[in-house]
């Protein structure tokens, strides 16, 4: 199996090759055969690629320690579901999973297409054999998943510590199938630019695919925020570090097009900027994974860096030079059909919406390539650390929190006096109670009461929007309320869909304004030994160390403390941190020593205790932390993640055809 | 006025302000980073170095690392083959710091050539791998393979 999956790989090559030459040349010669081949290829690339990953799965299980991957990454004692995860512990075995699910993508894309677009689809099946290409190129030729040790050894060397955590055994995959979903709007864009079919057909296309890898991006960016919080024991879930970021841009970008393609579809307006963004997306994903893996930008994030970043950087001059010379040569083709009419409309808080988020995403690159512009500029590498990012991007994210609260409450094209006045009472009322509500309670940090109060006005708008569409249903269709909210989401999934991810959106601020109030303490205890602090809501908390505790579990020798809490009095649970020596199957050390957070979660806070050291017998140092509302970041995804399932949900469209875009239901932003 | 217009005034002022937002952050919070032998030169140069936030890029010199016995404080070397500066810490450190790694600190170099770090990020130098070649000259490798050598 093993070998049939390295050969496999060299097929893969030799299809997606194929699928390239043959896909482009079915397109210009508008010969059915050539694109009949080409797409049946790319059905093969998958197949093969399929069975390149199965190969080094086995390889994985079976502990084939004469693979150098295998030996890398993996030991005999790690349990079978890290051996299943550590597939993208490395960068080879990443990059397969990269093309392997790019194939699939592809497969996806030829197959649900097979008699819609048929004009496109020979270039985009070109287009994204070209993409699948590159990979398996890279594959091949610079880092190959495959390649064996001259000698083989007793036992391979462990999986990271840090990698064994089920946060992330499923992030990079996640975070994978986002970066590779921009792969198929971008064929689109390539393939409506080539054949000048420019209308809103390849976009009905490439909207889902967008959702798709905006979902994926979003889920794949929580999980690593949870890994890093659980994991990293410093406390956070963002630093700003360039590989975070790297996964941001593609994000933001995504979030811009699936409102703006909104203008489009109902204006005719945007139509060079849509392009742009789907575009860029692919490229920023791209530029992400140049920037992780070829060490240019230091980070600490330490993926193994190596001539592959080079590969990508190629690939990417490649890809740009390309899509340059497309839209610059198809400017007519994408002139806008209609004119703004009103700076108080729907699309004009879209088209600020927009700019809001590429310039977040502009200040991010901006921020993230600083060291090396200025190296380049003046000879002195000058980095930009967390502040820099806090300071630029809290104000245009307030700015553009507000924008979700106001945009809905608009009418498109031209809002009246009237309009105004009945849709913004109530979220206004909402967000000045919430604010001096807090105020009142002895809130006094700026940003944060600011944060609060649109988190509160946000909230107001999406309420109003569900009641009215709820009141509008129960009048119409004389449904009780849980139906009429049912039927009203199911209808119109993409717009309460959408509503729903807004709710997430304002949790996560609501949340990230939280950690403006956290409080540290450093804490020695022997066992026995009681702390006293106070928790930023002003309760009272001790806890109690019973002592110090060493033995061995599965993989590991553990170092553990437990903490027992006591919240006002009242013991609320026990808190267990640990220091872990990883081992191999003979019991020796393997990596540094792994510090285990022990966290206490709760709704109101997170109490967070990192183990630094033992001393002596009995003494345990420790840093305790007070992380309120951290709690909300992960739900406040989990509802994104949710808003965006409905929004993707397929019947939607179906309904969506036959009914026309939800014309009943919203009477009070149409009028 | 046309509402277009209204637009690209109102699209100025957002990317103005972001511009503005960026140009006096970089000013207020952008650091040098620097090697230790580039330290080294600008405060020859400029002794206006010394105590001035920088961030240092280098190795942390093997069996240097003295850790305090809490564990919450530690002096090191780091190098970049040319330079050695001594380092003081006080903080966690994060799991991957050890003899070897390639670290970067934030922090400033006190005027008796100390460097006062107030933040230690450590690049795993194994880069989540250990190195299979590396096993050969551990215990239980020599301890698997000797009987198959007599």
């Amino acid at each position: 199996m093993i070998l049939i999956g390295e050969l496999s790989l060299w097929v893969a090559l030799l299809m997606a090759t194929w699928g390239t030459t043959v896909g482009f040349a079915g397109g210009f010669s508008r010969r059915a055969e050539l694109i009949a081949s080409a797409e049946r290829a790319s059905y093969a690339t998958f197949g093969f690629l399929a069975l390149a990953a199965v190969g080094l799965w086995t390889a994985l299980l079976r502990s084939d320690f004469s693979f150098r991957y295998v030996a890398s990454y993996t030991s005999a004692n790690l349990p079978s579901i890290y051996k299943f995860t550590a597939f993208w512990a490395g960068q080879s075995g990443s990059l397969l999973l990269w093309a392997f699910i790019l194939s699939g993508y592809s497969a996806i894309a030829v197959y649900t297409n097979r008699s819609r677009n048929r004009e496109l689809m020979p270039y985009v099946t070109a287009t994204l054999s070209a993409i699948t290409l590159f990979f398996v190129m890279t594959l091949c030729f610079g880092s190959n998943p495959y390649e064996r040790l001259d000698w083989i050894p007793p036992d391979g060397t462990g999986l990271n510590p840090q990698l064994q955590n089920p946060g992330m055994a499923i992030h990079p995959p996640n975070l994978y199938l986002g970066y590779i979903g921009t792969a198929i709007p971008f064929a689109f864009a390539i393939a409506a630019l080539i054949t000048r079919k420019l209308d809103a057909g390849w976009l009905s296309a490439v909207r889902r695919w967008t959702l798709i890898s905006w979902f994926f991006n979003t889920t794949g960016i929580i999980l690593g925020m949870w890994w890093a919080y659980v994991e990293l024991g410093w406390g956070g879930y963002w630093a700003w570090d360039p590989v975070e970021n790297a996964s941001f841009l593609p994000w933001l970008v995504n979030t811009a097009f699936l409102h703006s393609i909104m203008v489009q579809e109902k204006r005719g307006m945007l139509r060079k900027w849509n392009v742009t963004l789907v575009v860029s997306a692919f490229l920023l994903a791209i530029f992400g994974t140049f920037i992780t893996r070829s060490g240019v930008i230091s980070s600490v994030h330490s993926f193994a860096q190596s001539s592959v970043g080079y590969w990508f950087l190629g690939f990417l001059v490649i890809a740009f030079a390309i899509t340059v010379y497309l839209v610059s040569t198809r400017l007519h083709d994408l002139e806008s059909k209609a004119e703004l009419e009103s700076l108080v409309s729907r699309e004009a808080s879209f088209l600020f919406n927009n700019l809001l988020l590429v310039g977040i995403a502009f200040a991010v690159l901006w921020g993230t390539l600083f060291p090396i512009l200025s190296e380049a500029v003046t000879n002195n590498k000058i980095t930009v650390g967390p502040p820099f990012f806090d300071k630029v991007n809290i104000p245009l994210g307030l700015t553009l929190l507000a924008l979700t609260g106001i945009g809905p409450l608009i009418a498109w094209r031209r809002a009246s006096l009237a309009n105004l006045k009945r849709q913004f009472t109530a979220p206004v009322l909402a967000g000045i109670t919430t604010g001096a509500a807090l105020l009142a309670v002895g809130m006094r940090d700026v940003p944060a009461l600011i944060a609060y109060t649109l988190c509160g006005f946000v909230t107001g708008t999406i309420v109003q929007e569900f009641w009215k569409g709820v009141g509008a249903r129960r009048r119409m269709y004389k449904e009780n309320p849980v139906t009429a909210l049912l039927r009203l989401v199911a209808r119109n999934r993409r717009r309460y869909g959408g509503y729903i991810v807004h709710v997430g959106i304002v949790i996560l601020f609501a949340a990230f304004a939280g950690l403006a109030f956290k409080e540290e303490f450093d804490v020695t205890l022997k066992g026995g030994d009681t702390y006293e602090a106070t928790d930023p809501y002003g309760n009272q908390w001790r806890f109690v160390s019973q002592g110090v505790s060493r033995y061995e579990e599965l993989n590991r020798q553990t170092t553990a403390v437990l903490l027992d809490a006591y919240r006002n009095g009242k013991q609320v649970g026990v808190i267990k941190t640990e220091k872990r020596q990883y081992t191999d199957s003979r019991g020796v050390p393997t990596f540094q020593p792994a510090t285990e957070v022990g966290i206490m979660e709760g709704v109101r806070q997170d109490v967070y205790v990192v183990l630094a050291g033992v001393t002596g017998e009995d003494t345990a140092e420790m840093r305790i932390t007070f992380n309120p509302l951290v709690w909300w970041v992960w739900y406040g995804g989990m509802i994104m993640a949710v808003g965006g399932l409905i929004v993707m949900w397929p019947q939607a469209e179906r309904r969506r055809a036959q009914a026309g875009y939800s014309t009943v239901l919203q009477p009070a932003t149409h009028t | 006025m046309k509402p277009r217009t209204k637009f690209l005034i109102g699209g100025a002022v957002i990317l103005g302000v972001a511009a503005y937002l960026m140009a006096t952050s970089i000013r207020q919070t952008g650091v040098y980073y620097l090697t230790p032998t580039e330290l080294s030169t600008k405060i020859a140069a400029d002794p206006s170095f010394y105590e001035t936030g920088v961030k240092v890029g280098a190795r942390v010199v093997p069996g240097s690392i003295v850790r305090d016995a809490s564990g919450r404080s530690m002096t090191f070397s780091v190098t970049d083959g040319a330079r050695v500066y001594p380092v003081t810490y006080r903080g966690l450190p994060p799991d991957t710091f050890t003899d070897g790694v390639d670290v970067v600190l934030e922090g400033r170099l006190a005027h008796d050539g100390t460097f006062r770090a107030t933040t230690v990020l450590a690049k795993c130098a194994s880069r989540y791998e250990n190195a299979p070649e590396k096993y050969r000259s551990t215990p239980g490798y020599t301890a698997a393979t000797a009987p198959s050598h007599s």
